[in-house]
């Protein structure tokens, strides 16, 4: 059953555009129904988790390589696979009111399920390979989405910028991966899971561990890789709620809790993965003081929370995974409400600069509610889910240390300052005088208030009753993130000790900083480097952009004889360089026991090869060479390979026919070129024709491998139910070689067609011929 | 080329060439033949239409757009591969279907068909999409 959770939302992604033409204006609430119907499956998958029964399933992918297609749904999993799946459900019932029918939301729906579908792989996959696979998957539609409106020059900067940092964080994630598998002896998480103590003792865990983190840090914003996420904001709101704040940003929390059990646990896991998220968690706070729009207010908050997920994973303690998963869930609830509801405010208001914004309430009063329930959530206000998440985030910490509780209080602090400026201000607080709304506001559609207020009301009743989460979820997302069974009783209200003053006195604290929060602004603003990560990353990009220019300028240079020397020039000494290695130059003994006619075919290729090279007509050279072709086959035909024989036979009849199709093109037969140059040419062309001559005597003599051709001739009939070994190895044994060449023709075939039916659109007049290419292409 | 002796001969060669690349196709599991060289054949009939009636004459006969040739090869090919996933096995797996025709003996039918007239229209498809563009051009 899980394989098709996956599926079918890959499905969804294709049948999107029918539905959205079909329904029109309702298209939302129609697609919808999957997602939601996912999560209603998702949750019928939990009782059965706390009897400890696990769903999995593997498909045979490639058993000689360790790859299955291997999907297995335990806590952890179901925990984010609730969120993708419920959180989804509502985006998509929100963009239907946010797009409407004027937008390509066709193709916004299309890439959003595939996101959801490849999001609920990553969550859902057991083998590492995998979840690598669905892990670029998210990358890659985060890119499409992230540059969805591709006319704005900063929405396809943001994309690519996107694109570049997670992706190739994912790409040296794999190395991690594939290195885990070697080392931990088994590509399924499942069974990894088991034998952390290995991993942990081999020499090769540093390096794993921190290829692994490179990639979850990427995908997840962490400190130094955090810039790219502010940026993404540039996405439709509606993007930014589900992949940016509620689920594919925390890809990387759940690969590290997911590995917990492995890699985890050590001084070196603490410092890297609890300090990198502490440090991200107080700079996304930090970085948040200066902004004044909403959805870039949200994103760096964002940013502290992923941080304090990550930090949570880092201590690595019970009670720090307990806290890790309840804020999980929290801050998916309260954070996906915050930016719906920037949606609807932007929407209908036409800005979303906090300077400007106050008093919608009267205007939006279900908006207004779903935006104060989470806001209240997010600054963790008693009662909220926010709440019994940030004390257990303080209980964590207080085990650890000093320092730790100092860097909690300060990021919990800074984001209590956002929750009210984002979620509370614009509503409930008097408009500035001075600023009219770009547009006069009003209560966003229906679609548009229902994710908002259903989130906002979870955080609410889920955190007067914690205890229906706990026994349902927590615990056995927390069994799995911990490697073992544990029990989770949760409560409300712990009674008035420390951490709740604590707590206390981060509301109070924060509530004083958002009452001076313009000058806070302003200070901040003022003390904001001119520079930072973004500049080194476009730095970087340029010195990247300039040395592949210059390489082009160099190497490129639009001159074919080059071109063709350099490929000799290489694959002459690479060659010569492997015959010196294996070789050692020993020229086996030759037998010259010809028969007459052999010898006179030899005599015709090589007469045919003197003509084609002396040849003053182009034709004649062709002509000549298809002698020498045709030659080659009959020698294939007399040392038995009539396949080979036959195909040579056609290709040299066909080549001859392309020659001369092209020559109409060319103009007429000249020498251009001056003595010293065909001097060079014919040492060139000597050379290589001698070493290609000495490879082919020295590698029939070489063997590296044991050969496979016995093998071939023993299974051909039995196992491939062919009696032509040729053609059984070209479809059946090599079918996958045989797959990736003829993809290659078929590119090759568009690329010929492409370029020239480009040619015909430049040089519309008949017969006119394109003199530029003729001159500069050709060596005549 | 307005040759009389061409013309006749690429008339009635045309269907002896397709038919003889649809045997090399079809033999090729067991003696000399495939999708490769079969395909080659089919695209050399095409190649003598258009060099004796021209390319506009020979994408009528022909009826079918090259690229498309290209298209369905590749598919055909990638599809014989992925049969085997409902089957539980690893892509491209052959598998084999043996057909009793009575007095005839019996048919082995399998995967690998399917991907060798992938190969077949794949190959058929680029060699005519360079031929008839070659020849389109100026």
């Amino acid at each position: 059953m899980i394989i098709f959770a996956v599926l079918s939302g890959f499905g969804l992604a294709f049948l999107a555009p029918a539905i959205c033409r079909w329904a029109k204006e309702r298209s939302g609430w129609w697609l919808a129904i999957l997602p939601f119907a996912l999560t209603l499956y998702f949750f019928s998958l939990l009782p059965g988790l706390a009897e400890g029964e696990v769903q999995s399933l593997a498909l045979a992918w490639s058993k000689e390589l360790g790859l299955t297609f291997s999907f297995r749904a335990d806590g952890l999993s179901l925990a984010f696979a609730l969120l993708v799946g419920g959180v989804g459900a509502l985006v998509a019932v929100y963009a239907g009111g946010y797009f409407g029918t004027k937008a390509p939301v066709e193709r916004f729906y299309f890439w959003l399920f595939f996101f959801m579908a490849s999001m609920l792989g990553v969550v859902l996959a057991d083998n590492v390979i995998l979840l690598f696979v669905f892990w670029e998957l998210t990358s890659l539609s985060s890119f499409m989405l992230i540059g969805f409106e591709h006319d704005r020059n900063e929405a396809r900067t943001a994309a690519i910028q996107a694109l570049l940092v997670t992706a190739s964080g994912g790409l040296v994630m794999l190395a991690g991966f594939v290195l885990l598998a070697q080392i931990g002896g088994s590509w399924e998480l499942s069974s990894l899971v088991l034998r952390g103590e290995n991993v942990r003792a081999n020499p090769l865990y540093l390096a794993v561990l921190f290829l692994i983190l490179i990639g979850a840090f990427t995908k997840s914003a962490q400190f130094p890789f955090h810039f790219w996420l502010p940026n993404a904001m540039q996405a439709p709101t509606p993007v930014s709620t589900y992949l940016h704040a509620a689920t594919m940003v925390k890809a990387g929390v759940y690969l590290l809790a997911r590995l917990y059990p492995v890699l985890g646990g050590t001084p070196i896991w603490l410092w890297a993965v609890g300090g990198v998220g502490a440090a991200t968690m107080v700079l996304g706070g930090a970085l948040a003081l200066s902004q004044t729009d909403m959805k870039r207010l949200l994103a760096y908050s964002t940013i502290s929370a992923l941080g304090s997920l990550v930090m949570a994973i880092g201590i690595g303690s019970e009670t720090a995974l307990k806290a890790m998963v309840l804020f999980l869930l929290a801050h998916g609830l309260y954070k996906g409400t915050l930016f719906l509801v920037t949606g609807s405010v932007d929407h209908e208001s036409g800005t979303r600069d906090v300077r400007h914004l106050g008093g919608l309430r009267r205007a939006m009063p279900y908006t207004a509610t779903g935006s104060t329930l989470a806001a209240l959530s997010m600054a963790g206000v008693p009662l909220f889910l926010g709440f019994v998440a940030k004390e257990y985030l303080y209980e964590a910490a207080y085990k650890v240390g000093a320092l730790w509780i100092t860097l909690v209080f300060l990021g919990a602090l800074l984001n209590v300052l956002i929750a009210f400026r984002v979620g509370v201000a614009p509503f409930w607080l008097p408009a500035p005088a001075e600023s009219g709304l770009p547009k006069r506001p009003h209560e966003a559609p229906w679609s548009m208030v229902v994710g908002p207020l259903v989130l906002g009301a979870l955080s609410l009743i889920l955190g007067v009753f914690p205890q229906v989460l706990g026994s349902v979820l927590v615990a056995p997302a927390l069994s799995a993130a911990a490697g073992e069974r544990l029990e989770v009783k949760l409560a409300a209200w712990h009674g008035v000790n420390e951490i709740f003053l604590l707590s206390l006195l981060t509301l109070g604290l924060g509530i004083g900083l958002f009452a001076i929060r313009n000058d806070v602004q302003r200070i901040a603003a003022r003390l904001a480097l001119p520079w930072g990560l973004d500049t080194l990353y476009q730095r970087t990009l340029d010195g990247l952009f300039a040395l592949a220019s210059l390489q082009t300028r160099v190497l490129q240079h639009g001159y074919l004889r080059y071109y063709l020397i350099t490929i000799i020039v290489a694959v002459v000494g690479i060659t010569a360089g492997g015959l010196f290695r294996w070789g050692g130059g020993s020229l086996p003994h030759l037998s010259l026991d010809l028969r007459f006619y052999e010898l006179g075919i030899a005599i015709i290729i090589v007469l045919a090869g003197g003509v084609a090279v002396l040849s003053r007509s182009r034709l004649g050279a062709v002509a000549a060479l298809g002698v020498a072709g045709y030659g080659v086959a009959s020698i294939y035909l007399l040392f038995g390979a009539p396949d080979l024989a036959m195909t040579q036979f056609l290709i040299e009849s066909l080549t001859v026919v392309l020659f001369v199709l092209a020559f109409y093109h060319l103009p007429n037969f000249a020498q251009l070129t001056p003595k010293r140059e065909r001097m060079r040419d014919v040492v060139i062309a000597l050379i290589t024709g001698g070493l290609m001559t000495t490879f082919v005597f020295v590698a029939g003599g070489i063997q590296i491998h044991p050969s496979i051709s016995q093998f071939f001739v023993e299974n051909s009939l039995p196992l491939a139910h062919g009696r032509n070994i040729v053609n059984v190895i070209l479809v059946d044994f090599r079918g996958l070689d045989t797959l990736g060449e003829i993809t290659v023709l078929g590119i090759a075939g568009i690329g010929v067609f492409a370029l020239l039916k480009l040619r015909m659109d430049q040089h519309p007049a008949k017969g006119g011929r394109p003199a530029q290419a003729g001159t500069k292409g050709g060596k005549e | 080329m307005t040759s009389l002796i061409l013309r006749t001969m690429v008339r009635l060669l045309l269907p002896l060439l397709l038919m003889f690349s649809v045997f090399l196709l079809l033999r090729g599991h067991n003696e000399p033949g495939g999708g490769f060289v079969g395909g080659l054949m089919a695209a050399t009939g095409f190649a003598l239409v258009s060099i004796a009636f021209g390319s506009t004459t020979a994408r009528q006969v022909l009826r079918i757009d090259p690229l498309f040739l290209i298209g369905v090869g590749l598919l055909l090919a990638l599809s014989s591969g992925l049969v085997t996933l409902w089957l539980n096995q690893p892509f491209l797996t052959g598998i084999w279907y043996k057909l009793s025709l009575g007095t005839f003996g019996k048919l082995e039918l399998g995967t690998p068909l399917l991907f060798d007239i992938g190969v077949y229209l794949t190959v058929w498809g680029v060699t005519l999409t360079i031929i008839f563009a070659l020849e389109e051009v100026g």
